[in-house]
């Protein structure tokens, strides 16, 4: 493997301070699990690899009546563990429980699969339809952008040089809502999303309309993104077939996927449709469940 | 150690050991770590190893230079092609298969072409891996590169690129004059063809196609080796066949075998792919330039790139039955992808493609061709799956057609005893029948499949094994156990399935049997563990190691009760004489030490009747018609196991084997582009089915004897994975109206079909 | 050469210092440094669970963790899985199941195995499954691997009561 140096900084300014020095060639670690296979295959070369689980904040999850402040390094596990996000955030719940087994979910964060900015990734798709902001921290301060905004094409993302992801704020939910995130695999665990689809509704007091609705999609474009007119179009319409059905249409509209060895392009354009709806369906379910209906 | 207890097989209620569930006599070492797999191997002063292979399919090797790397501090050599001596066009035999060993040595390090990605051209011994793989960066290399034939059909094109300039059919026989990529073309035939298609009253055909698969086995290919300055040479790998790894190693070198030596280490699985060798002479011959032993091992990727496969196929499918369900003719077409070198298992496929069934007319035209992908190598029933796959989706068409039950079909045109194979050879007493019939009368075919989208398949498949030699040697311990040295490595269990054989025999426990498995110098010649031999040929060897013993102890018995040999006899665990002279083995054991020579009972065999294995499978499938996932919801898998030695063994091996054809069916295969790259050489993107992506797999152990045996062994370990994907195939085909004739049937394709169907239905 | 680390850590209840690059995983330095063997090599990119080792508690691909990163933790390998005395439960079970061919996955899969028992004692098959799909193994088809952790749960229960 690529010989490199290892910092383990406790505090977001000695990280960024890291960073700077390295201008460029550092490499953020914090659970490893695309970091550390990514530097063995030679796909990144960094002269100093910065270890960030050390640092406090990256590593909490605060669940508030005001939402989700996760840290950028909290592992899976610990957020499928608790009660309250799988209750009220269930699409992270649903993502967090699929990235690879039981290992990585060890080690995997949120924001690592983040900042990895893969297409594919799981946990973003579910990031942007609960509507969750990311908080960078770096020499000038710190900024907030919007998940759906983060990513800029395969393995790019918006971070400037000595920038660091330090969390994830996921608003709360409001009561009458509902989400779910899917994707399909080939096989039924440990394979990377052919297509992902993310889904957050909100209905009114009888369960049976539209309020608002977010959906997002990952693996049918360059980045993850974020069907907005899908969702959009949702918005003060009843719950019905012939109305998610127009939702699948606009989903399948932005999507612009490569034919490759996980799926071929009609296969996903199709899969996006059925994705969106099923997305859909799972959502309302919740929604009415949490409504009581 | 002890044996669990389970109710045996009516077959092996004559028995005391055979039949029983004794735990394997290597668990613990296996269940707490202790046990030493081949990269395991630790030895003092021993450097790592690492390999510069190709980025390209198809290139020659304009310049190779290594200055740079054997500069770096650190790396204590640098071999390539240069290093090895020339080797001629001549054919090793290997047990299961040969090898050209001009071939194979390109093979192992690349001469002036390289003909597919991850093909070896260099290697680096060094004082960590990390300075190894650096040195490789450093190895300067210029390349030509040339357009690659990755698919056999456009292989077999006149003016395809040729992999070889000197390679010329071997047309039915006679060689041709210009160089092609098709090897060889051989034919089959038996009847009257054009007179059995006039009798039918259905024809069937069709093209099917598979895609290149791999066995997949856990452990990377490693090896260690030290060269001595005395000339000798020492490899601690994990192989399937230390003596055929020794000759490979040998005649690669151009040392005598006597100078090479092969230590087993544990085997991390080989399903046929850890038969031939890739790494022991570049090992070796790091170490003689370096004066210290090298470890070289595998990444998955490498293992992926350049080891195994099983080949990708075309195969044609023609199929004449008469009114009555009679099948009247059968003839078939089938090329195989041999990769760089000759060598494909379609001769295997030609024979077993028809195997199934008494086809009285038939032809089958078989070609091996070289395209820009690894040798492919042998893959459990080595051709076998592909054949199966293509003929018993006919099968399940043709009795579609007629309205016939597919049961009844099978059963009516079930090879049996007599019957002749397309190939030549007539069976001897077979289980073909009775395992439809187990199928047919189990529960799970009694249960009607409900549910939408749902579907029900069944599809048959035959192995042959093989005999081949083995060797065994037992001493007998004065507390009664018994030491049995053999050279058989065990991938699966066979330590305990030969100590079985050679305890039943001498009438004592199987965990009184010591069980080792040891290197060349120490045990006489063993052929490959493969071709399911092990249980049947090393277990006769142990058979006649138990008798050899039971004789010697009747010579002492006579000597100590001062009598006739001819008054005395073995039977039961006890030598028994006149006047009611009894010894028990334990008490003849203890009694041997002072009474003579030390007992030894030595076998060897050379058996020629393993007795072909029958599988039929029954598989419940539900397609999610919106994604053309398959899920598999029940299984059951049947099969002629001759003696079921160690039923959990037998059981392992049948339901490892439908899963590996499960796999085989619906998601794996290499995915390459345009340019010859396998897209998908990681366990993430090759698609083999998890814990998550299966139902229990239950099993029918139907035993017909095999009478070329002592105890009725036959060979299990291969033939179950030849159903899978055509029982899969018929599934899909109940659940969808969908015939699919391409593996895999992985869901990008099925929803093709499916949305094809739904338009052409809805215009 | 990056500086080597001095890496304090606790591997099956002693305490061990080891020296490490910090390319070198923990994965390697478990298998070279320290020759504990058991823990094996399949994919080395997380992909079979052949090298699960438990890293405080909770099950990890240890080709997949720097040796520096294990700094402090509390690590548990195949070599610690079996009391000084006969074996855990779950090696027991994988023997009198015939849950093992090869062998090459079964310290993995054991080391899972305890990982996944640990937090949830008693698993229905489907979530055995679920737990267990970061292991791969080829030779078995998983059947008997399924049916040994089920035996294992239940005789750890017994155990317990």
């Amino acid at each position: 493997m690529h010989d490199f140096e290892y910092e383990a900084p406790s505090t977001v300014a000695e990280a960024i301070g890291i960073l700077e020095k390295h201008n460029g060639s550092a490499r953020l670690l914090a659970g490893g699990t695309d970091l550390i296979d990514q530097i063995r295959m030679g796909r990144f070369t960094p002269e100093v690899v910065i270890d960030v689980k050390k640092i406090a904040e990256l590593m909490q999850m605060e669940v508030t009546a005001d939402g989700v402040q996760l840290g950028a390094a909290v592992p899976c596990y610990q957020i499928y563990g608790s009660e309250q996000i799988c209750r009220e955030y269930s699409a992270l719940a649903d993502a967090t429980k699929i990235i690879g087994g039981a290992q990585i979910q060890s080690r995997a964060s949120v924001g690592g699969n983040l900042c990895n900015s893969g297409p594919a990734a799981d946990s973003t798709p579910a990031l942007i339809a609960l509507g969750t902001t990311a908080v960078i921290a770096g020499p000038a301060g710190t900024r907030e952008v919007p998940v759906e905004e983060f990513c800029t094409g395969p393995g790019q993302n918006v971070l400037q040089r000595g920038e660091l992801l330090t969390a994830l704020k996921i608003p709360a939910q409001p009561a009458a809502s509902g989400s779910h995130y899917l994707r399909f695999i080939p096989r039924n665990e440990m394979d990377i999303a052919a297509v992902g689809a993310g889904a957050q509704v909100v209905l009114d007091s009888s369960g049976e309309n539209f309020v608002s609705a977010r959906i997002s999609l990952g693996a049918v474009g360059p980045t993850p993104l974020f069907a907005q007119e899908a969702g959009d179009l949702l918005a003060g319409r009843p719950v019905s077939d012939e109305v998610i059905e127009e939702a699948m249409e606009a989903a399948r509209k932005i999507a612009s996927p490569i034919d490759d060895m996980r799926g071929t392009i009609e296969f996903r354009l199709h899969v996006t449709g059925v994705l969106t709806r099923r997305a859909l369906e799972t959502s309302i379910a919740r929604a009415r469940q949490n409504l009581g209906k | 150690m002890a044996t669990i207890e389970h109710e045996k097989t009516a077959e092996t209620q004559k028995y005391k050991v055979i039949g029983t569930r004794p735990i394997r006599h290597d668990g613990v070492d296996k269940v707490t770590g202790r046990a030493l797999y081949g990269a395991d191997k630790r030895l003092t002063g021993m450097l790592a190893g690492a390999m510069l292979r190709s980025p390209h399919a198809h290139a020659n090797i304009k310049s190779l230079d290594t200055s740079l790397a054997e500069k770096l501090p650190g790396v204590h050599a640098v071999v390539t092609s240069a290093d090895l001596p020339d080797c001629t066009d001549k054919v090793a035999n290997l047990g299961e298969g040969s090898v050209n060993l001009k071939h194979l040595s390109n093979n192992v390090l690349a001469g002036e072409k390289v003909l597919y990605r991850g093909h070896a051209i260099a290697a680096v011994a060094a004082d960590d891996i990390h300075i190894a793989q650096e040195a490789v960066k450093l190895i300067k290399i210029e390349y030509e590169v040339l357009p690659p034939v990755l698919h056999v059909l456009d292989a077999m094109q006149e003016n395809a690129p040729l992999l070889h300039d000197d390679l010329k059919t071997d047309e039915l026989g006679e060689i041709a004059d210009q160089p092609s990529n098709v090897a060889k073309h051989f034919r089959f035939e038996q009847g009257d063809l054009e007179a059995g298609f006039a009798a039918a009253d259905v024809v069937v055909e069709h093209e099917f196609k598979t895609a290149t698969v791999h066995q997949g086995y856990i452990e990377p290919h490693n090896a260690t080796a030290l060269w001595n300055a005395d000339g000798h040479i020492t490899v601690w790998m994990s192989t399937q066949g230390t003596f055929t790894a020794r000759q490979q190693t040998a005649e690669l070198l151009h040392v005598p075998v006597s100078h090479v030596k092969v230590v087993p280490m544990e085997i991390g699985g080989g399903f046929g792919g850890k038969i031939s060798v890739y790494l022991p002479p570049v090992a070796a011959v790091l170490s003689k330039k370096s004066g210290r032993p090298v470890q070289l091992v595998m990444s998955r990727t490498d293992v992926f790139e350049a080891t195994g496969p099983t080949p990708g196929s075309v195969i044609r499918i023609k199929l004449g039955v008469d009114k009555e369900g009679n099948i009247t003719a059968g003839e078939a077409w089938l090329a195989y992808e041999a990769g760089a070198y000759p060598g494909s298992p379609v001769g295997a496929g030609a024979m077993c493609v028809f195997s199934c069934y008494d086809i009285p007319n038939a032809k089958v035209d078989g070609f091996d061709v070289v395209v820009n992908k690894p040798r492919t190598n042998a893959y459990r029933a080595p051709g076998a799956t592909n054949a199966a796959f293509a003929m018993e989706t006919v099968v399940d068409e043709i009795c579609e057609k007629l309205q016939l039950d597919p049961v009844e079909f099978r059963l009516k045109n079930a090879a049996v005893e007599g019957t002749r194979r397309v190939d030549g050879p007539v069976y001897p007493r077979i289980g073909m029948v009775e395992t439809i019939e187990a199928i047919r009368d189990c529960e799970h075919f009694q249960t009607p499949l409900e549910g939408k989208h749902r579907g029900r398949g069944m599809a048959t498949g035959f192995w042959f094994n093989i005999g081949l030699k083995s060797t065994a040697q037992a001493t007998v311990n004065p507390d009664g156990t018994v030491g049995l040295v053999e050279g058989s490595t065990d991938i699966g269990g066979t330590r305990a399935s030969i100590a079985m054989q050679l305890a039943e025999t001498l009438g004592i426990a199987a965990e009184d049997v010591v069980p080792t498995v040891v290197d060349t110098d120490s045990i006489g010649y063993t052929d490959v563990t493969g071709g399911s031999r092990v249980t049947f040929a090393t277990g006769w060897a142990a058979y006649l190691a138990a008798i050899d013993i039971q004789d010697q102890m009747v010579e002492r018995a006579a000597k100590i009760w001062d009598c006739d040999a001819t008054k005395v006899h073995y039977e039961d665990g006890a030598i028994h004489g006149p006047d009611g002279n009894k010894l028990t083995f334990k008490e003849m054991a203890a009694k041997a030490q002072t009474t003579g020579e030390p007992i030894i009972g030595r076998g060897s065999a050379d058996p020629q009747q393993p007795g072909g294995a029958f599988g039929t499978h029954l598989v419940d499938v539900e397609v999610d018609v919106d994604t053309g996932k398959v899920t598999v919801l029940r299984y059951t898998a049947a099969q002629d196991v001759g003696t079921a030695i160690h039923p959990a063994y037998v059981e392992g091996q049948i339901q490892g084997g439908a899963v590996q054809g499960i796999g085989w069916g619906l998601n794996e295969e290499y995915y390459y582009d345009d340019e010859g790259t396998m897209r998908n050489s990681t366990y993430l993107d090759y698609r083999m089915p998890t814990t998550y992506d299966l139902p229990m797999i239950d099993t029918i152990l139907v035993e017909v004897p095999n009478p070329g045996h002592p105890y009725g062994v036959r060979g299990v370990g291969e033939v179950p994975i030849v159903p899978p994907p055509a029982a899969l195939a018929n599934a899909i085909y109940q659940a969808t109206g969908i015939r699919m004739r391409e593996l895999p049937m992985s869901p990008p394709k099925l929803l093709h079909e499916i949305l094809g169907k739904a338009k052409t239905n809805g215009a | 050469m990056a500086k080597k680390r001095v890496v304090t850590t606790t591997i099956n209840g002693t305490q061990i210092e080891f020296l490490c690059q910090p390319r070198q995983t923990l994965l390697e330095v478990l298998r070279d440094t320290l020759n504990m063997t058991g823990t094996k090599e399949g994919c080395s990119n997380g992909n079979c669970g052949a090298c699960t080792v438990l890293m405080d508690g909770r099950p990890v691909d240890s080709c997949l963790v720097l040796a520096v990163e294990s700094e402090g933790a509390e690590l548990e390998t195949i070599e610690g899985v079996a009391p000084a005395e006969g074996l855990d439960p779950i090696q027991t079970a994988f023997l009198e199941q015939a849950a093992l061919q090869c062998g090459i996955c079964t310290p993995g899969f054991i080391v899972a195995a305890k990982g996944l028992l640990q937090s949830n004692p008693s698993p229905t098959e489907e979530e055995v499954r679920f737990y267990l799909a970061g292991n791969l193994c080829r030779c078995t088809g998983y059947d008997k691997i399924i049916r040994a952790v089920l035996d294992a749960a239940q005789a750890r229960e017994e155990v317990t009561v």
